[in-house]
């Protein structure tokens, strides 16, 4: 019935089909029908234009490229949404989005769930009222996957993370630039991550690395976070309360909560009210026996610091700031887990410890303290992060 | 409808005329029928053609009120094997069915019912394929809506008023969105602890079409019928059936870390003291999923009453609030200690 408008060009298996999807009359139904009937190899052309759609879009086939004519042409608005979570779901592998972009959906905007192998490149997701707690939690959200590539993205406006990776393995997030959301970029329960070369500007938080309690995978390590430009995280703190990211102090640069083998080196960081770094345990109460709360094995070196610390929004954080004399750390930890926890600062700024006794200890027992390292060595340097090369060929 | 034994002898024995043939080698085939008469299973939206039985559920998943008729056909000969308490294990070549409409008054909902919607699920070699199919207004002919479709429906509610709301046929997609367990697409509903109401399995067995069980260990209570379990008993239930499709550690929502299954024991991944795992704005501003003693503070009860997309809880077919669910739920959370 949409043979007028989804014209299969090649019908053999063997070789790629394309689907071409124009803007207009039953956008949604033909956009989706296209999404559903695609075959592995197969690509979904969306004509450049605005497509007004009601309801969640979703891919479920294996090997199939979704692409726009650019993420200022393509656009896939979702302002009269009316049913599912999401803008768009991938729940299938080898899966390429590029060139297009989701408007204002009630959701997160592109979320993928056990899509391994997924490549996400120059596609952005913006909600176009700016910052508001009714904005949808994440722009891109990748989950429970395994090989996710994140290259040349925008995300505005993101009402918890605007680049979200979360319980997944080996995965690169790059060439990216987050603006307006609480968190620009976070990687959560992860292993094994390169964050470089992204730009997260006026958010809450610039970029963070987070572990959270009772989630199927947990014990997040071995992430790089390295080359990004963290500047003016200066967008008060519009994230729903409950949330994890709602605990995110205006004006963070790098936040590091629980994980172990986090490397946070040559960034340009600076102009972030709270702090430019800072590496904390977990701090609400938890019941799970196999989770571990505190930051381990942590190094900080070689960032450029720009201005950082004058106006710490926290509760607390005025009276600490007094009591180091007016200035606010530019790297501040915790100190929970002591010299065990092998935290390792080395950046030549202001560097201290509030040497918290305990996990969930209250701030007001701090005994802040100039800090750098303890005397174990240094973690060695992480591994580079690697793709298959199909998908570095996809992003290409 | 109700009574399962005098539908399967009107299955059996009584033949409308002119009687669809179910097309079993269609059923086994790869193909995607465009119009759901090519499979011979139902007379008409509600009733079923021979060789297909109706069957019901303790405790239904709620579709914004929608009335729901089920059936299942099982190839010749073959029976669905009951093992566990969990889902019966169907041959290859079983369909299972089930038909969405409205009344035009729920106040007497046998009375001018249009079918608008029936979703088929069927076990082939390669697995299970879900097929939506859409009535024609005036109820005559199905046709394959992969891309899923909305529609505007009114109904005089049970209370008197009129309802309109834009139904959602879900698209191809949206059915694996709940009907999946890992990668592989599943059933939901007939588990031998929603079959169990005392007198279904043994009807099925009786009829040639099951094997194994006739009993569950644990059988689900009807939700809205106080004598068949306690609150607390009727609210997992529901949430079993309503959340746990996907609420589980196999399930699409596995990663929330928010367990609603029947057999989840009641501890945090069951919601109890549980912060929000990337809901956003679906933590409505409160901190945890089951506040024992306030529902109010509660975000799972919360999200259970919203119809706000990005909020709502089932996310895909109800644009309503169950009240008479989110009642219930409220009440096992308030009572909880």
């Amino acid at each position: 019935m949409q043979a007028a408008v989804i014209a299969l060009m090649a019908t053999a298996h063997v070789q790629a089909g394309t689907f071409r999807v124009e803007p207009g009359d039953g956008a949604q139904e033909r956009l989706q029908a296209a999404l559903i009937e695609a075959k592995p190899g197969d690509i979904v052309d969306i004509g450049a234009g605005r497509f007004d759609l009601t309801d969640g879009l979703s891919l479920d086939v294996n090997g199939v490229t979704v692409r726009g004519a650019g993420p200022a042409a393509t656009i896939l608005s979702f302002k009269g949404q009316k049913g599912a979570g999401e803008g768009l779901l991938v729940t299938s592998d080898d899966v390429v989005l590029r060139d297009f972009a989701v408007e204002d959906s009630r959701g997160d905007g592109i979320k993928s769930k056990g899509a391994d192998r997924i490549v996400y490149r120059n596609v952005r997701v913006e909600w176009t009222g700016g910052p508001k707690e009714t904005n949808g939690a994440y722009g891109l959200y990748p989950v429970e996957s395994t090989d996710v590539l994140i290259d040349g993205a925008v995300v505005k406006g993101a009402s918890d993370a605007g680049i979200y990776v979360g319980q997944s393995k080996n995965i690169i997030v790059r060439n990216s630039t987050a603006m307006y959301n609480v968190a620009g970029i976070e990687i959560e329960n992860s292993y094994s991550a390169d964050v470089h070369s992204n730009l997260a500007m006026h958010n809450t938080g610039g970029i963070l690395v987070f572990d959270l309690p009772n989630l199927p995978q947990q014990g997040g390590h071995s992430i790089r976070v390295f080359s990004n430009r963290v500047e003016k995280n200066d967008t008060p703190n519009f994230a729903p309360k409950g949330n994890i990211v709602a605990s995110v102090p205006t004006g963070t640069g790098v936040m590091v909560m629980a994980n172990r083998d986090v490397h946070v080196f040559s960034n340009i960081i600076g102009e972030n009210g709270t702090t430019n770094v800072m590496i904390v345990a977990y701090q609400s109460a938890f019941n799970d026996k196999n989770y571990d709360p505190s930051a381990r094995n942590i190094v900080v070196r070689d960032n450029q610091h720009g201005r950082a610390g004058w106006a710490p929004a926290f509760p607390g954080g005025a009276e600490l700031a007094a009591a180091l004399g007016g200035n606010f750390p530019s790297v501040l930890w915790d100190g929970v887990g002591g010299t065990a926890a092998n935290v390792h600062l080395k950046d030549p700024v202001l560097t201290v410890s509030l040497n918290l006794p305990a996990q969930g200890a209250a701030i007001s027992l701090a005994q802040p303290a100039a800090y750098t390292a303890p005397a174990t060595a240094a973690a060695k340097d992480l591994p580079i992060i690697v793709m298959p090369a199909a998908m570095e060929a996809a992003a290409k | 409808m109700r009574a399962l034994a005098l539908g399967l002898a009107w299955a059996g024995l009584v033949s409308a005329s002119p009687s669809p043939q179910v097309d079993d080698a269609l059923i086994l085939s790869d193909a995607l029928p465009p119009r759901l008469q090519d499979f011979g299973l139902l007379v008409d939206g509600k009733t079923p053609a021979p060789g297909v039985v109706p069957y019901h559920l303790n405790t239904p998943l709620f579709s914004d009120y929608a009335e729901k008729f089920r059936f299942m056909h099982l190839p010749k000969g073959k029976k669905a094997k009951a093992t566990g308490d969990g889902l019966l294990d169907f041959p290859v070549g079983t369909v299972l069915i089930k038909s969405f409409g409205y009344p035009a008054d729920m106040r007497s909902p046998e009375k001018d019912l249009r079918i608008l919607e029936t979703r088929l699920l069927i076990h082939r070699a390669s697995g299970w394929v879900a097929l939506p199919y859409v009535w024609n207004a005036d109820g005559t002919e199905a046709t394959l809506k992969r891309a899923g479709q909305r529609m505007d429906v009114s109904w005089t509610h049970l209370d008197g008023q009129t309802r309109t709301i834009s139904y959602a046929v879900p698209n191809a997609n949206q059915c694996k969105g709940c009907h999946v367990s890992g990668t592989a697409m599943t059933p939901i509903g007939p588990k031998v602890r929603n079959l169990d109401d005392g007198h279904q399995l043994q009807a099925l067995a009786q009829a040639g079409l099951l094997s194994g069980k006739t009993q569950a260990v644990r059988p689900m209570p009807v939700w809205d019928k106080p004598e068949s379990g306690s609150v607390a008993l009727r609210a997992r239930a529901y949430l079993d059936v309503n959340c746990g499709h996907c609420h589980n550690k196999a399930g699409p929502a596995d990663t929330s870390g928010l367990w609603l299954d029947w057999d989840q024991p009641a501890d945090t991944n069951l919601g109890i003291g549980k912060r929000p795992t990337a809901a956003g704005r679906g933590s409505v501003g409160l901190d945890f999923a089951i506040k024992p003693g306030d529902p109010a503070a509660s975000y799972l009860v919360a999200r259970m009453a919203s119809t706000e997309p990005g909020i709502a809880m089932p996310e895909l077919s109800r644009s309503m609030t169950h009240e008479e669910g989110v009642a219930l739920v409220s009440q096992w959370v308030r009572e909880m200690k």
